[in-house]
């Protein structure tokens, strides 16, 4: 190693390597600048949550092996979701309950994870970069981010640097958005009366942009208000924060 | 169990309460009632969080001895002159019940608000046997009459509007004036509050449930804000109570701990009205009180909880909390739940009380948010317990074979990078093309439940890892 | 078997437990004769004075009605003011409670005072609180001839008498009071922690006073 700046690999998450690679390229721009050096190992793939969530423990844990090996040897992990940053941190050591060596590989990787806010602020103490978007944003905690995680003063610390960007909070932020993995398709009637909810607090703040830290949650709410027909902008929180909204937002056409 | 409950028709129970907007306008009321009250007692009272980990830990502490409390609290109980009885299941629990009543002669019975007494099926089985509780608080009371189970354990009738509840009143009190007014709450209140007072006077037997036994007093406390409780269990000769294992606290101060979360994260107030401590039967000089106490305590599948991943859940004071707070309960109402217990927290117990084959659906029908553990004044991990159900149910194969297939394919891409890659790459290839210039897809083949009712977001198109690498980046 | 013994058995298996082990005895028995108090809220950890001052607000805030009178002889004159002020019969029961017993009743000529237990004809009742908690405005009732448990539910309206001494911080005071009072691990039959008038929100969950109980709680505090 030849240089001091901390060595970070960025676990993109299987969504955003999906469906929006714009906040993977996001991510790495806001590590760049705050000095640090990124890798992305190719073999990445998704961090084990589907099969979690529905009682598979043996397939979570099966993916959780492939991520700790392959993350294992760097400074900080840095994934730009609540969600899948949260399974590492705080579900991984719990997969390999009873099985010390691999446990505590697990709570090493889980002692260097970390959402991509939550880094940017808590970790790095980083200078918000300077970036403009005019016009006014409201906030959707997501809940494993917040919950699992403690993060919310984050985002909006970041956000209160953007130039010309107003946040306008949104009645109960901090309420589910009703995508929860499986449950969206599964229960998809009652994930819809839930996001409908969203979407109609999203609404009611008058808000241009959506932001928020999950693509999950961006997906369900941004389906939602599409379908609605409404005009409100739906971004990861990344792509503000980069400077790279010059593409088309979460479910806009090309213009 | 009641025989009209059962969770396996959720999804068509949750179909019809999304269809059915008066109720949807009454669970809607919860938000500013319920949970704004929680809201502002908690944020009046700065030791809450503590007051939380202390709850937790005296209920741990409990539950570790519980089989000595439980000593404790019956010899107490028999000092004070009062009769402990031990169910092992709700059949016993009612056939005890039954066999008191009878001792008695009794054919009148009040009931205070008991979700006990619910999880037995008390009502019906007395019923059978020739006799008809009357149920006291307004809500049971409501419920009741219209032959209908709580939708929420601390507000059974959360979902009955005022309108239902006249149109109750007038078929069940058919010798009251049929020209009365009874188009606000207050009325219907007053109606109630008469109604139930002459059954209050005339009772024999009160049976109630127990927010609390007390082991270093032999207590069992109740907790109400009407006042029924009160009424069921001091005017009747013979006063039952009828509470499940867990009850038991060790002291006074762990009450008043424990009291101090209950009313606050249940209703937002900082205390209940009333909160009662009885102690075996009235003294030789109490000019008032009942001649008789038993109480009863229930099993019903708790003791196989201590030790195991569930028995966190033993330390759930009733308060509600996570079902207010619930997003799915609070898009259906308690009743699509088709289980005695609804929400997150019942959704944990059920299984527990009636079998995981039984309960298909409720530990799956949760989006894992996490909030009901963020309010439990318990502190009860309750989604780390809905995950252990979906556990168990994957490996005694009660998953959906559909979802399982799904799984095992997802998973053997998953573990194969490179076959990933290609795989995903296609797949975003295809989809942004079919959605051409729109960035959104209104359909796609096999993803009906998601554009049935929202636009699929297209992928941009090249996956991150591909782009990545066309960058020349590692 | 008996279901008593099967189920603490299945507890004790549950547990890997034995209903023998000394350390787990004494664990019980240490937490049953010390009782050691938890948290309990600043809030209510004041001189004297503030303390009855939360208690006042605090009960009015729950929807009690509060008068304060400096002597227990003002306590005739003060039932028959609050009886006038909500246009109610002059008419009241209570129990034998020496403290109200020794009281001039007759300065008010025009006020019945019947003695003993309720049968539910009673439209006011009177009661001499064992205690009150500033914490959150409650009074403490304990069963007895001196104050009968049905006064506290049947009447329509309800007077509590308070000595301003006996207001406590918290609750963990009044246990300790009972302790001392009916011997440590024993209780009067009921005591009836009450806070506020009756009240019911289950209709829509519009919030109204007096459902099964008294629908109106008038305090007065003596001192
Ligand atoms: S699980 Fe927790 S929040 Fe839910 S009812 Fe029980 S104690 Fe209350």
């Amino acid at each position: 190693m030849t240089t001091s700046k901390p060595r970070v690999g960025l676990f993109v998450t299987c969504l955003v390597d999906f469906f929006r690679p714009t906040v993977g390229f996001s991510a790495v721009k806001l590590l760049e600048d705050a000095g640090c050096e990124v890798s992305v190992p190719p073999a990445q793939t998704c961090c084990g949550q589907p099969a979690y969530n529905s009682g598979d423990r043996a397939g979570a844990r099966a993916l959780a092996e492939q991520v700790i090996a392959l993350f294992e040897g760097f400074d900080h992990v840095v994934i730009p979701s609540g969600s899948c940053a949260g399974m590492i941190k705080v579900h991984y050591p719990n997969l390999f309950s009873g099985e010390p060596a691999w446990q505590l590989r697990a709570e090493r990787l889980a002692s260097k994870t970390h959402e991509l806010t939550s880094f940017l602020v808590d970790v790095l103490g980083a200078a918000p970069m300077l970036v403009a978007w005019e016009g006014t944003a409201t906030y959707h905690d997501s809940c494993s981010g917040l919950r699992e995680l403690g993060v919310k003063a984050q985002p909006r610390h970041l956000l209160s640097a953007v130039d010309g960007l107003a946040v306008r909070e949104m009645r109960d932020p901090e309420a589910c958005c009703g995508f929860g993995g499986a449950f969206c398709v599964k229960y998809d009637e009652i994930s819809n009366a839930i996001v409908d909810r969203k979407a109609t607090d999203v609404r009611a703040t008058g808000a241009d942009l959506l932001l928020s830290g999950d693509l999950g949650c961006l997906l369900n709410i941004a389906g939602k208000l599409k379908r609605e027909g409404s005009k409100v902008e739906v971004r990861h929180v990344a792509e503000v924060l980069a400077g790279m909204t010059s593409g088309p937002a979460i479910g806009e056409g090309r213009k | 169990m009641s025989g009209s409950l059962t969770s396996s028709s959720f999804p068509k129970n949750a179909s019809a309460a999304l269809a059915n907007p008066p109720l949807l306008k009454a669970i809607a009321h919860i938000e500013e009632t319920l949970v704004s009250g929680r809201r502002r007692a908690v944020d009046a009272l700065p030791e809450f969080e503590a007051l939380r980990d202390a709850g937790r830990d005296i209920k741990a502490h409990t539950l570790k001895h519980i089989d000595l409390y439980l000593e404790t609290f019956e010899r107490k109980v028999v000092e004070a002159g009062g009769f402990v009885h031990w169910a092992a299941d709700a059949a016993e629990a009612n056939r005890i019940i039954l066999e008191i009543c009878q001792a008695t002669g009794a054919h009148r019975v009040t009931k205070g608000k008991s979700m006990i007494t619910e999880e037995v099926g008390l009502n019906a089985f007395l019923k059978e046997n020739g006799i008809t509780p009357v149920e006291t608080d307004l809500g049971e009371y409501i419920i009741q009459l219209r032959g209908e189970t709580p939708s929420h354990i601390i507000a059974p009738a959360v979902h009955v509007n005022k309108e239902q509840v006249a149109a109750d009143f007038r078929r069940a009190h058919a010798d009251l004036d049929p020209t009365r007014n009874l188009d606000e709450p207050v009325s219907l209140l007053a109606e109630a509050r008469g109604v139930l007072r002459e059954r209050f006077l005339s009772a024999d037997v009160g049976i109630t449930g127990a927010n609390f036994l007390v082991a270093e007093t032999g207590s069992t406390v109740i907790v109400t804000n009407e006042g029924n409780g009160d009424l069921t269990q001091i005017l009747p000769k013979t006063h039952i109570v009828l509470a499940s294992i867990e009850k038991v606290v060790p002291t006074l101060e762990d009450v008043a701990t424990i009291m101090r979360l209950l009313a606050r994260s249940a209703t937002g107030q900082e205390m209940s009205v009333y909160t009662t401590f009885s102690t075996g039967p009235r003294r030789a000089d109490d000019p008032d009180g009942p001649e008789a106490f038993h109480v009863v305590l229930l099993d019903n599948g708790r003791s196989a909880m201590l030790g195991s991943e569930f028995e966190d859940m033993l330390r759930c004071i009733r308060c509600g909390a996570c079902i207010n707070h619930c997003p799915v309960y609070r898009s259906i109402g308690g009743h699509a739940y088709g289980s005695v217990y609804p929400g997150p927290m019942g959704s944990v117990l059920t299984p527990s009380l009636q079998g995981l084959e039984k309960s298909a659906h409720l530990a799956n029908a949760s989006t894992l948010c996490g909030r009901c553990e963020s309010v439990c004044p318990m502190r009860i991990p309750l989604p780390k317990m809905l995950r252990h159900w979906r556990e168990k149910e994957f490996e005694r194969h009660l998953t959906p074979k559909k979802a399982r297939f799904g799984l095992a394919a997802w998973r053997f891409l998953a573990a194969r990078p490179r076959l990933y890659g290609v795989a995903t790459r296609l797949a975003a290839w295809s989809l942004a093309r079919l959605a051409g210039k729109d960035g959104a897809l209104g359909q796609v083949p096999l993803a009906g439940g998601w554009t049935r009712w929202r636009d699929l977001p297209a992928p941009e198109g090249g996956t991150f890892r591909t782009e990545w690498a066309k960058r020349g980046r590692k | 078997m008996s279901s008593r013994d099967a189920i603490l058995g299945r507890i004790r298996r549950s547990l890997g437990a034995s209903g023998v082990d000394a350390t787990r005895l004494a664990a019980v028995r240490h937490r049953l004769t010390e009782t050691p108090v938890n948290v309990v809220p600043a809030r209510g950890q004041l001189p004297a004075a503030e303390r009855v001052e939360l208690f006042v607000r605090k009960a009015s805030d729950i929807f009690a009605t509060v008068a304060r009178i400096d002597h227990r002889d003002d306590i005739p004159a003060a039932v028959a003011d609050y009886l006038r002020g909500r246009n109610l019969p002059q008419a009241i029961r209570r129990g034998e409670d020496p403290r109200l017993a020794g009281l001039p009743w007759q300065r008010e000529a025009q006020l019945a005072v019947a003695i003993g237990p309720s049968a539910g004809q009673d439209l006011a009742g009177l009661s001499y609180a064992d205690a009150g908690v500033a914490e959150t405005g409650t009074v403490v009732l304990t069963s007895g001839v001196n104050n009968p448990t049905t006064l506290n539910f049947l009447p329509d309206h309800h007077i509590v008498v308070v000595d301003a001494s006996t207001v406590a911080g918290d609750y963990e005071t009044v246990w300790a009071d009972l302790r001392r009072r009916f011997g440590a691990g024993a209780m009067p039959r009921t005591v009836n922690l009450v806070t506020g008038p009756s009240r019911s929100a289950d209709i829509e969950e519009t919030l109204l006073l007096g459902a099964h109980g008294p629908r109106s709680l008038h305090i007065l505090v003596v001192g």
